[in-house]
């Protein structure tokens, strides 16, 4: 049997960062009504050169020296993303480009906010069928540049970053299950009403949210869906080290928490100092707190995101 | 005080941290109590775990005290 094994982690934020007050002098805001509803303080934004590609090849770069692999060791690279730098080539073209390498193939995955638990599943059939050994899965995004900047209720929320981690073919687990799931019948809840292929409209192409209602299905879809991997794995929530979850908002991250009885403590929190990175903030969280020591080898992780879809998934890992 | 009542209050005390002698029937969740609008929905999700039922929106926004949550509740229940 191959499993597949977290061999590296790294991940790339943008220098320039929006702190609360400085969105108090472009919208009706306040620091406090930010921190009480989301638990944001600060988010990164990419500089006006900037793309996608750049933060993504950044956190390829770190997560593959942190593997000790060359570029060339790379087999497939996949991108969740949902701001691609162009609408074709996908940004994974771009990033192999960037990297020196040729040949091996890459693509684009958009699950919005579960992107990424999407590419880590898809690498990980991959590993497994034996098709391919050492897989880059990037979550990239530069959500600034689809975001409504007059509107108080969405542009508080969002920032721009990249994480990445090299999935590696091996005899011990690794990756112990993933769960991915989508229902579109809620596609108006949480969307950027038009893109390249819709019909003719005048609708923004920004970020548009129905927040009570996404908040509500969120933490009923979450627990449920920890409850599902638990189950497919037989283990108990005890047995789980970390919870890793999409980083939306403190409200959400605590709401399943406590859903799980799990203590603040065993879960990794960056909302703060990222805001809602979509497809980037589970890898973006799991690289801060493998960097600072709080993941260790051999323990369990338990990732779950939820998106607009909706999408939905979880990995449980033994990292 | 019905049970219903005193469960629902319970549930009103925990979900927004205040002391149990502020929650009186009358007692506005968002006037009264401090509770901003997440609070107002993780408050109706615990009531439908607890009496499971499901609350549509348009009947969740009409709950807005003790009282008006008991007297939907009994609704649902009788």
């Amino acid at each position: 049997m191959i499993y597949s094994r977290i061999a590296g982690t790294g991940s790339y934020l943008p220098e320039k960062f929006l702190t609360n007050v400085d969105l108090e002098s472009m919208v009706e805001t306040s620091d406090e009504w930010i921190t009480d509803r989301t638990g944001i303080k600060k988010r990164h934004i990419v500089a006006s050169d900037e793309t996608t590609t750049d933060l993504a090849y950044y956190a390829a770069k770190n997560a593959i020296s942190a593997a000790e692999l060359k570029p060339r060791d790379i087999d497939m690279i996949i991108v969740a993303t949902t701001t691609p730098t162009r609408i074709f080539p996908s940004t994974a073209a771009l990033v192999q480009e960037k990297l020196g390498i040729h040949g091996c193939p890459a693509f684009d995955i958009q699950a919005v906010c579960t992107g990424f638990v999407y590419a880590l599943t898809v690498a990980d059939k991959f590993i497994k069928s034996g098709s391919a050994k050492n897989v880059l899965v990037i979550g990239a995004e530069t959500l600034s540049r689809i975001v409504d900047w007059t509107d108080r209720n969405t542009c508080v929320l969002f920032g721009d970053g990249a994480g990445a981690v090299v999935l590696q073919a091996s005899a011990e687990p690794g990756i112990l299950s993933t769960h991915i799931h989508c229902d579109g019948s809620f596609n108006n809840l949480l969307h950027v009403p038009t893109g390249p292929g819709s019909a003719i409209t005048e609708d923004p192409a920004y970020i548009e949210m129905q927040g009570n209602d996404v908040f509500k299905v969120a933490v009923k879809t979450l627990s449920k869906i920890v409850d599902e991997t638990l189950e497919a794995n037989q283990l108990d929530k005890h047995d789980i080290d970390w919870l890793i979850p999409h980083q939306a908002n403190i409200r959400i991250i605590a709401a399943t928490a406590k859903k799980l009885s799990m203590s603040m403590d065993s879960v990794v929190v960056t909302v703060q100092d990222h805001g809602n990175t979509s497809a980037a903030s589970i890898p973006l969280a799991l690289d801060v707190a493998v960097r600072d020591g709080r993941i260790k080898r051999g323990e369990t992780l338990l990732l779950e995101a939820f998106g607009g879809g909706f999408t939905w998934g979880s990995a449980l890992i033994k990292f | 005080m019905s049970d219903i009542e005193a469960r629902v209050k319970e549930i009103v005390v925990e979900q927004l941290g205040v002391n149990a002698d502020e929650v009186t029937a009358d007692a506005s969740f968002i006037d009264d109590l401090g509770a901003d609008s997440l609070d107002t929905v993780e408050l109706v999700m615990a009531l439908e775990e607890a009496f499971e039922c499901e609350i549509p929106d348009e009947e969740a926004e009409k709950i807005t005290t003790v009282k008006e949550a008991v007297a939907y509740i009994n609704s649902v229940q009788s």
